[in-house]
This record gives C-alpha cells, sequence and structure tokens, in this order.
C-alpha cells in the first residue's frame, strides 16, 4: 500500500456516504451497466443514472449530438425507461453492486415531478434524487422549472414534500442570478445542490444553412462550460450552507480539484466518459496525491480553500 | 471490450482518400466478429475530441486493420500518425453479421469504405459469395483484389463508369438477383444479403429482402458519442417483435440490424 492509498477521502453528501468525491453525471455514464466492463463501478464515489420521469419516453429525433470546439452539443432529450422499466431492468445489476446510485428525474408538471420522486421512496438499492429542473432539451419541464424563482419553489417544495430519500437539485446556470436560485433550493429543503448541467446552445450547418440538431437547440458540455462552472460554484458555495457537486467539464484531475477549491464538496464527471471511461478513477487517484501532497487530511480542507 | 494502447505497425495510403491502418491490438483482435468496430481516440485532436469509429477491416493474430477514409479534422489528424506511434483504441463494439450458414449463398453489398467489414465477413465464411460494390469513381473501389484472392465473385458500379458498370450498385444487383431467382433451385432461404453502406443504399436493399423474402443485415453508419450504449446519441428507429417503434442504439444494439428491424424515417 502506497501513502496516497491511507488517505481517507470519503464524503457525506446530503447523508450519502461515498468512498471518496467523485460521481459521474447523469445521462454520461448510462445506468452503469454500460461502463461496468471498463472500469471497476464500485470504486465510484456515486453513479447518477440518466434521467428519468414516469413513464417511458422517446426522447428527440436526430441527429442528437454535434462535436464542437471544447466539447461538445446534445439534445437527446431525456429518452429514458420511465420508473417501471428502470426498475426491472437496470436497478437489478445495481443493487449487486457496493455503489451509491442516485437517480436524475424529471416531470412535465408539477404534479409529475412529485409522482416520479414519489415512485422511488421504496426502490431497494436508491440512495438519492437527483432533480433535474435544468434539462435544455425537453420542451415541456426541465428547464422552465430551473429558470423561474417561484417555479423553483413550488417544484423543490413539492418533491420534498413527496420523498424522504436525500435530495439534490441540479441548478441551471442558464440564470442571472445563481445565489437566489441556490438559496431557494436550500429553503425548500434540498439537501445538496449539483451545478452545472449544460448550457443552451446551437450549431448551424452553413452549407445546408440548417441547424445540425433536429432539436434545433441542445446544451453545450464539456471543457467549454468548466470556467463557467468553476465561477457558478463559487458564487453558491459562498451562499448556502448545504455541500455542492462540482460539474461541467472535468477532463482531468485539475479540474475536479479547482471545482473543489471553489467550493465544491464533490464532483461530478460528464463528457469526459466518452473519450476515457478511466478518468473518474485517475481523478480520484489525482486528487489523493494533490492532498497528499498539500499536507491535508479530509476532503473538508480541499473544500471552499480558494484565497480570493 | 477493451481499451487498449495500440502500436501503429503499418499505416499507407491506398487509392484517393483512403487509408490502411494495421494496429498491434492483441485483447481486441481475440474477441473481434465482423461488423464490429472500434471507437479511436485521435492523439491529434484536442482533449476534449469524441472518438471515431471505424469498422474492422481485418482481426488476424494480434493484428486489427481499419480501412478509412479522410472526409474530416480527425480523419485528417488521424493521416498524419506516425508508424510506431500509439493509438487508444476501445473495442470491438456492437453485434456484428451473423456468419451465414454453409448451404447459404452471400451477397455483399459495399458502398466505398462499407467493403471493410464485409471482407472481414467474407474471411470468416467457408463458402464463397458474390460482392457487389459501388462508389462514385474507381479511386472509392476498395479492396476487390482482396475478394478476389480468396475466390469471390465481384462485381463493380460506378457513377461515372470509370471502373465497372455505369450506375447504382442496386442496378447491378437487380440483374444478378433475376437471373438467380430464374434458376431452377431457386429459393429466396437461400440466399442473404450483407450490407455496408450510405443510408440510402442500405434502405433500397432493405426493401428488395423484404419484397424478395429473405434475410438482410444492414450495417448503418451514425454519429456516436460513447460508443458504449451510455449517451443515447446514435439512435435509429427501430422496430421491436411486439411491432413497437423506439429508438435504439447504432453502437450497442447494432451496428448491424435485420432489414425487417429498421424503421426508415
Ligand atoms: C459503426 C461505424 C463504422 C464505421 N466504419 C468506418 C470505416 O471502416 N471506414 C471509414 O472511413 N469510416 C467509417 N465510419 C465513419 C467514420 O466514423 C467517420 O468518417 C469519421 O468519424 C469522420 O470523422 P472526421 O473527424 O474526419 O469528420 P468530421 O465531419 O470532422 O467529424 C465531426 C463529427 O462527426 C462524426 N462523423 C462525421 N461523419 C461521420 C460518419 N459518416 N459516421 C459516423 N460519424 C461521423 C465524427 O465522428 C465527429 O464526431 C464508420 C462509422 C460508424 C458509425
Ligand atoms: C449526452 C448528455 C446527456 C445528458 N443527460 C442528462 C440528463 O439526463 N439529466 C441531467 O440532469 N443532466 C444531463 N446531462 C448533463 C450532465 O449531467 C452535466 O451536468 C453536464 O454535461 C456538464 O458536465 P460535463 O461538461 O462534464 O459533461 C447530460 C449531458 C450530456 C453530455
Ligand atoms: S454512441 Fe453513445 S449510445 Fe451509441
Amino acid at each position: 500500500m502506497n501513502d496516497s492509498e491511507k488517505i481517507d477521502i470519503s464524503v457525506d453528501i446530503a447523508g450519502i456516504k461515498m468512498k471518496n468525491p467523485v460521481m459521474v453525471a447523469s445521462g454520461t455514464f448510462g445506468y452503469g451497466a454500460e461502463y461496468s466492463e471498463f472500469i471497476d463501478i464500485d470504486q465510484l464515489g456515486a453513479i447518477v443514472v440518466k434521467g428519468i420521469c414516469l413513464d417511458a419516453w422517446d426522447g428527440n429525433k436526430p441527429s442528437r449530438m454535434v462535436e464542437v470546439p471544447g466539447g461538445l452539443v446534445n439534445a437527446i432529450g431525456l429518452q429514458g425507461p420511465g420508473v417501471k422499466g428502470f426498475d426491472e431492468k437496470y436497478m437489478p445489476f445495481l443493487r449487486q453492486h457496493d455503489v451509491p446510485v442516485i437517480v436524475n428525474i424529471w416531470g412535465r408538471s408539477l404534479e409529475e415531478y412529485g409522482e416520479v420522486a414519489a415512485a422511488f421512496e421504496n426502490m431497494e438499492g436508491v440512495s438519492g434524487l437527483e432533480l433535474n429542473i435544468s434539462c435544455p432539451n425537453v420542451k415541456e419541464g426541465g428547464i422552465a422549472f430551473g429558470t423561474n424563482p417561484t417555479m423553483t419553489a413550488d417544484v423543490v417544495a413539492h418533491v420534498r414534500k413527496k420523498t424522504s430519500l436525500p435530495l439534490i437539485v441540479k441548478l441551471s446556470p442558464n440564470v442571472p442570478n445563481i445565489v437566489e436560485f441556490a438559496k431557494i433550493a436550500e429553503a425548500e429543503g434540498s439537501d445538496a445542490l449539483s451545478l452545472i448541467n449544460t448550457l443552451p446552445a446551437m450549431v448551424i450547418d452553413i452549407e445546408t444553412r440548417k441547424p445540425v440538431l433536429s432539436n434545433v437547440v441542445g446544451g453545450l458540455s464539456g471543457s467549454a462550460i468548466h470556467p463557467v462552472a468553476v465561477k457558478l460554484v463559487w458564487e453558491a458555495a459562498k451562499a448556502v450552507k448545504i455541500p455542492i457537486i462540482g460539474m461541467g467539464g472535468i477532463m482531468r484531475t485539475e479540474d475536479a480539484i479547482e471545482f473543489m477549491v471553489a467550493g465544491a464538496s464533490a464532483v461530478a464527471v460528464g463528457t469526459a466518459n466518452f473519450i476515457d471511461p478511466e478518468i473518474s478513477l485517475n481523478v480520484i487517484e489525482g486528487i489523493s496525491a494533490y492532498m497528499q501532497k498539500h499536507g491535508m487530511s479530509s476532503v473538508s480542507e480541499l473544500t471552499g480553500s480558494v484565497l480570493v | 471490450m477493451k481499451i487498449e494502447n495500440t502500436k501503429i505497425l503499418k499505416h499507407s495510403h491506398l487509392v484517393g482518400d483512403y487509408r490502411l491502418l494495421v494496429l498491434d491490438a492483441p485483447e481486441i483482435s481475440v474477441q473481434a466478429v465482423p461488423g464490429q468496430f472500434v471507437h479511436v481516440r485521435i492523439p491529434q485532436l484536442e482533449g476534449s475530441a469524441l472518438r471515431r469509429p471505424f469498422s474492422l477491416y481485418r482481426a488476424e493474430g494480434a493484428t486489427i486493420s481499419i480501412l478509412y477514409k479522410v472526409i474530416g479534422r480527425g480523419t485528417a489528424a488521424l493521416a498524419t500518425a506516425g508508424e510506431g506511434s500509439f493509438l487508444d483504441v476501445m473495442g470491438p463494439f456492437g453485434n456484428g453479421f451473423p456468419i451465414p450458414d454453409a448451404d447459404i449463398m452471400p451477397i455483399l453489398v459495399a458502398g466505398g469504405y462499407g467493403v471493410a467489414p464485409l471482407y472481414f465477413l467474407a474471411t470468416r465464411c467457408s463458402q464463397k459469395g458474390v460482392l457487389f460494390v459501388g462508389g462514385a469513381t474507381d479511386l472509392d473501389i476498395l479492396c476487390i483484389e482482396d475478394f478476389k484472392s480468396i475466390g469471390w465473385d465481384v462485381r463493380v458500379a460506378t457513377m461515372d463508369g470509370s471502373l465497372g458498370t455505369k450506375g447504382l450498385v442496386t442496378d447491378v444487383l437487380d440483374a444478378w438477383l433475376k437471373d438467380n431467382s430464374d434458376r431452377d433451385d431457386y429459393s429466396p432461404a437461400g440466399q442473404e444479403i450483407f450490407a455496408c453502406g450510405p443510408d440510402g443504399m442500405l434502405k433500397a436493399l432493405g426493401d428488395r429482402t423484404i419484397a424478395g423474402g429473405f434475410n438482410g443485415w444492414l450495417s448503418l453508419d451514425k454519429h456516436m458519442g460513447c460508443g458504449v450504449g451510455a449517451c443515447l446519441a446514435c439512435v435509429q428507429r427501430l422496430r421491436d417483435e411486439y411491432n413497437h417503434d423506439y429508438w435504439g442504439r447504432v453502437c450497442k444494439d447494432g451496428p448491424v440490424f435485420e432489414s425487417r428491424q429498421i424503421v426508415w424515417e
């Protein structure tokens, strides 16, 4: 055993005990099984599965993804199996694993958000819910809830009443003042915050003069959004007491550490999984090595250590 | 399925915009079946660039080969990778072609680089069949000597007539199918189409297999993110056994589908 393995980098986020602060972001890791042939998924801090609503959902027509400098723009449109399909198809595999499973949920109305949250109340093997009020790729629901303060307050309060599971609200970066939304989510009972979801974006093919994505617009992820995300995490972390999960363009250990220094208690790797499935494990090792080098013995020493 | 850091053993120009890449990839090679693909990280691109999918053209011993066309920035960058350097390759991915039973007449139909997985298939068939290959010009017609050297019948069509018959590959195929169906011992169940190429060609072939009552195994080409079934970028409208439509993943559920599974838009 080398020294870096002795460091305890476990964290407790919203009551979910994680071996380390490195999670995988919703929509970028399927339902865990897809990547289990490449890495030992039990080593992850947590797995956040692809967004799920009450019933099976078709998603958008292709084309759904396009590469751009510094990342990609996607408009998958939350294709998913619904609560029942998820339980039957994907939970049996996840239950055999020793890693917290966080379900990313969405709805088209306040009531639907509540119903889908309630549906997980007694599902064995689910450690928490991540409330997606920030998806730019569906016509109803999604980002509409995340960009209006009253609607954000209503949906968080409603879902809070429907679930006893740890609740993580995933905020939209597409607001003028993130602090306002972070405080609303905290006040209405959110146990933690995820920041950020993708940034609304568009790509046009100049030869055909048509948008590349069938949905016309999509969400930008990857390196390009990392500095934007760091700034939002930093602002939100100063304003709330609940822990923050930082995400957006983590491509290397340094990016993850930057989030933590800015104020995140944990991080999630997204788009980078597509390019290098081993990246989250490398980031876990990298965080240990960094803490050791800087004489830190707990992740909390890293969180919010920015000197401004 | 593996992630392998593979050494480039050979990297050469073939014809036109097409290139051949031979990699030392023992773990991928042993698992590979025809119709599967590998997902390649292009070292010359920035770190956030997506991988590029390429069909396996050969898998022999410890090596795998791919045959690719330079069409954009990724393949242009790949073309500069030197022999002896290393490439990060994931695979083999997807469901390949079923190997036809010995009493089936395999009819292979390729457009452009679609010939690559079909050659791999031909090498795994115990019988000899026929290859129809089409392209814009003679510079898009690849590997025909490969097929001839293993005793396959090769029929070529080019749009400009620079090689083989002038016109569409399906025109040449139709004439052949007609002749074949006139034979006394003809039975639709005795032949199957295996194809890889542009969507228009695949749809035309699928229509023929459905009308003619025989199987058509079509390999689709879709833009991909993860390549492993996680991102849902590469979807194609499919029909399940209960006749329900859904968006299936070309990377994981395909890239090869039987023509009756596919719902064309
Ligand atoms: C299963 C499968 C097998 C393939 N096999 C081969 C092969 O054997 N030989 C070969 O030459 N090509 C093959 N292709 C196509 C090959 O992946 C593309 O030509 C390549 O990705 C183009 O990259 P680029 O950066 O040069 O093009 P750009 O247009 O600059 O790429 C931009 C983005 O679009 C994607 N893209 C562009 N064209 C295609 C395409 N036709 N298919 C999929 N993605 C595309 C790229 O991957 C990239 O993400 C295959 C594709 C699939 C899905
Ligand atoms: C293909 C794709 C699908 C996504 N699907 C979801 C989703 O279902 N629910 C959600 O809350 N976020 C989703 N996201 C957003 C990511 O979870 C993450 O917040 C965002 O991509 C920023 O991180 P990154 O830059 O590391 O990818 C998706 C992102 C991508 C690229
Ligand atoms: S490329 Fe990600 S699901 Fe097929």
